[in-house]
């Protein structure tokens, strides 16, 4: 309604103009303050993030896929929704499963088996009865049991599987753009590569971070990085897993998004 | 014209004779203010920082009207859409329309309290759509049919045991589920899942919309505000006109002392900043922004000088945490969007003294609030100032003078030219120490002092006699 818009905007200019305010000027100083040693950022981070239930996992840039592999399989994940046209992705994707687990070149040609159509049921080899099970036994052959753990890439728009996605997820993994000390909080600018959801619906979020990523506070994360040049559609800190107080201050965690937070470290 | 006066006295009344509201209450804010005090040990930084904020907020005020602008510039050059409404009534209007153009049905909403100001969900429910809140605060309260009672914590007026009767009752199988919390929050979230997927548009509010780039940033601790902006194919997006800030830069100050002040909390779980609807070759994101930018009385409140520190706000909530009156009667007795202090000085504004001329006085005039404020909102010289608005006719404030009583006017009169003339004054207290314990506790003034508390004593001499006869010249 552009009346609206005329009348809301004149009666602001005719009265500020009779009665402007001359605010205080802006001293960024108590954030530029927020500053620590760059030994102390990491443990800082861990610390904080632990404290609202984060877990944490130590990599190397050679073996992080077996470390997010194992670690979801202990936990009992069946399958890692994961961006294929990331690096990080394409890493994933070359670590070597046994083919028959992974879904990449199937899903490339259509309806890969790891996806329902978007109303079809889930594939029976994803679990749906939510929460996550418990550790799984160790498979008979006594091999590495990554073979439990099938990988799904995210490269088709959400509406081709939404009903998987919310039904038959169970971890998804992320890069980072890097943490800040301050809040114990990880950056993450979500992508046409890496969509939004992959952070938020599956039930534990696995993200990267590497260890030289490291800002002091969000103020100077957004400065150094010039984040007012080109925001990009989504920008996002998160600081641990998913919780609320609204039943008698009782944190719980796991309302809507990611029950589990796990950040892998990557030196 | 005057619309019927909300009555806080009888509704705070009832409230303080619920004693397991107050208990619920009281631990509740207990909670909060020793959180909060932890987070803000540093007191240097507290004012330092607090300071910052305070600046931050009043330079947008400064510049509202240009930043307004600018901010639909940007959103509109982001891809998202603006749209303006001076009325809730209006605002309801556009929401409808946006929700009949993508043939939604139902609707899921983050936490807004500016839809709260519209009745949204009432006027879409007339309309035959579903809204369901997402929030795990606002669902409970929206299960039990209320109003939220707290601006941060919607259901903290019940306890465990409250709600998981309240599921027993309204939701199928929630037999299973005890009175354990996360039982009960594990159990929403099945729900609520279903909901996302299908629900047409997603709503939200906004905490700050950042003019230099056309963001807008919302918090939350759930995720229920990320799957409303991102998983429904349509997002509306809700927010007050003085919630504009002006640069990115401006964001930070106000994500260190909101979460900090209002649950004590260094960061809320979800920071989230929205810029542009899905673009091409992204695979999810919803397709069309809408954002709702609500007068809802704000423009009058930015017209008087004085007043205008109100838009200052960041809705934090500690106001209603520290309060000595909210956290002793509770939210609902103020049958308010907002209660508690910033309620008191916003919503008489908003929707007129006749129908709130009650709210300001619901106030020790303590300073608590002004104290904890991380945006430094004098709110106790406002509320002085809504007295005196609610007794004299003015332009400033709606239904200004509605509560002006010949009587109380005749009463302050006497007052004041008994207190002006010597004579007069020896005169009215010498007769008072000499009658005043005589007359009854009933008379009619005295009354409203008598029903709650013992009638004070007049001392058999004055002060004024008793200096006098000790030797202290000039009295
Ligand atoms: S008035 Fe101040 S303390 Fe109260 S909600 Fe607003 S910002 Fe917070």
């Amino acid at each position: 309604m552009s009346d609206a818009r005329a009348a809301i905007l004149g009666t602001l200019r005719r009265t500020r103009d009779a009665h402007p305010v001359t605010p205080p000027p802006s001293d960024f100083t108590p954030l530029a303050d927020k500053q620590w040693p760059p030994e102390e950022r990491l443990p800082r981070i861990r610390r904080m993030m632990e404290a609202v239930h984060t877990e944490f996992l130590d990599a190397t840039e050679a073996d992080w896929p077996a470390v997010v592999t194992d670690f979801l399989t202990r936990a009992g994940a069946a399958n890692l929704l994961y961006a294929p046209g990331t690096a990080d992705g394409a890493t994933l994707s070359a670590y070597p499963l046994p083919p028959r687990e992974r879904e990449g070149t199937h899903a490339q040609h259509g309806e890969g088996e790891g996806f329902a159509g978007s109303d079809g049921p889930s594939p029976s080899d994803t679990p749906s009865p939510f929460p996550l099970r418990g550790p799984l036994p160790s498979p008979e052959t006594g091999e590495e049991n990554t073979a439990s753990l099938t990988l799904i890439p995210y490269d088709r728009p959400i509406e081709d599987f939404k009903q998987q996605m919310f039904e038959g997820i169970d971890a998804g993994l992320t890069g980072t753009l890097g943490a800040i000390a301050d809040t114990g909080s990880l950056i993450l600018w979500p992508s046409a590569d890496e969509p939004r959801l992959l952070s938020l619906v599956p039930h534990i979020h696995v993200a990267l971070l590497r260890a030289d990523a490291l800002y002091d506070s969000f103020w100077q994360a957004m400065r150094d990085q010039r984040w007012a040049d080109a925001m990009p559609t989504n920008a996002l800190l998160i600081s641990g897993p998913s919780k609320t107080a609204d039943i008698e201050q009782t944190l719980a965690y796991g309302v809507h998004g990611p029950k589990r937070l796990v950040v892998v470290i990557v030196r | 014209m005057a619309e019927h006066a909300v009555n806080f006295a009888a509704a705070s009344k009832a409230a303080l004779q619920d004693s397991q509201l107050r208990g619920n209450f009281r631990r509740a804010m207990d909670g909060l203010m020793s959180k909060r005090a932890v987070q803000f040990a540093d007191a240097k930084e507290w004012h330092t920082m607090r300071a910052l904020a305070a600046s931050v907020r009043l330079r947008a005020l400064a510049k509202l009207p240009e930043l307004l602008e600018q901010l639909e510039t940007n959103l509109t050059r982001n891809g998202i859409q603006v749209h303006w409404a001076s009325t809730t009534a209006e605002a309801n209007a556009i929401t409808l329309a946006i929700m009949r153009k993508a043939n939604a049905t139902l609707a899921v909403k983050g936490k807004s309290m500016v839809t709260e100001e519209m009745h949204l969900n009432a006027f879409l429910e007339d309309h035959d759509i579903e809204v369901l809140e997402s929030d795990l605060g606002e669902y409970i309260v929206q299960l039990d049919g209320t109003m939220p009672s707290h601006i941060i914590m919607p259901a903290i007026h019940l306890n465990t045991k409250q709600i998981a009767h309240l599921f027993k009752q309204k939701i199928k199988d929630a037999a299973s589920t005890g009175e354990d919390a996360a039982a009960l929050t594990d159990l929403a979230r099945r729900i609520l899942r279903q909901k996302f997927m299908n629900a047409g548009v997603g709503m939200s509010g906004v905490n700050a919309a950042v003019a230099e780039t056309g963001t807008l940033c919302l918090i939350e601790n759930e995720g229920n505000g990320r799957m409303c902006t991102t998983v429904p194919p349509v997002h509306i997006a809700f927010m007050g006109l003085e919630k504009v800030v002006e640069k990115l830069e401006d964001v930070p100050p106000i994500i260190s002392l909101l979460p900090r002040s209002a649950t004590g909390q260094p960061i809320t779980t979800y920071v989230n900043m929205i810029s542009s609807p899905r673009k091409e070759g992204e695979k999810d994101g919803p397709r069309e922004i809408h954002v709702v930018i609500l007068d809802n009385g704000r423009s009058s409140v930015y017209a008087d000088p004085e007043l205008r520190d109100t838009l200052r706000c960041i809705r934090c909530g500690a106001c209603m945490n520290h309060c000595p009156v909210y956290t002793k009667v509770g939210g609902h007795a103020y049958e308010a969007p907002y209660p508690g202090p910033i309620g008191q000085i916003l919503v008489p504004q908003m929707e007129g003294l006749a129908k709130r001329g009650e709210m300001p006085h619901a106030c020790t005039m303590c300073n608590a609030c002004v104290e904890i404020c991380p945006v430094q909102i004098p709110i106790v010289e406002i509320m002085g100032r809504l007295r005196v608005e609610a007794v004299h006719p003015s332009a400033s404030v709606k239904d200004s003078g509605a509560r002006a009583s010949k009587t109380e006017a005749l009463v302050w009169k006497g007052w004041a030219a008994m207190n002006t003339s010597p004579l007069a004054y020896k005169i009215a207290t010498t007769a008072m120490s000499a009658v005043g314990n005589a007359a009854p506790g009933s008379l009619p003034l005295l009354k409203e002092w008598t029903s709650v508390r013992s009638k004070p004593r007049f001392a058999p001499r004055t002060l004024h006699d008793l200096a006098r006869k000790k030797g202290i010249p000039n009295v």
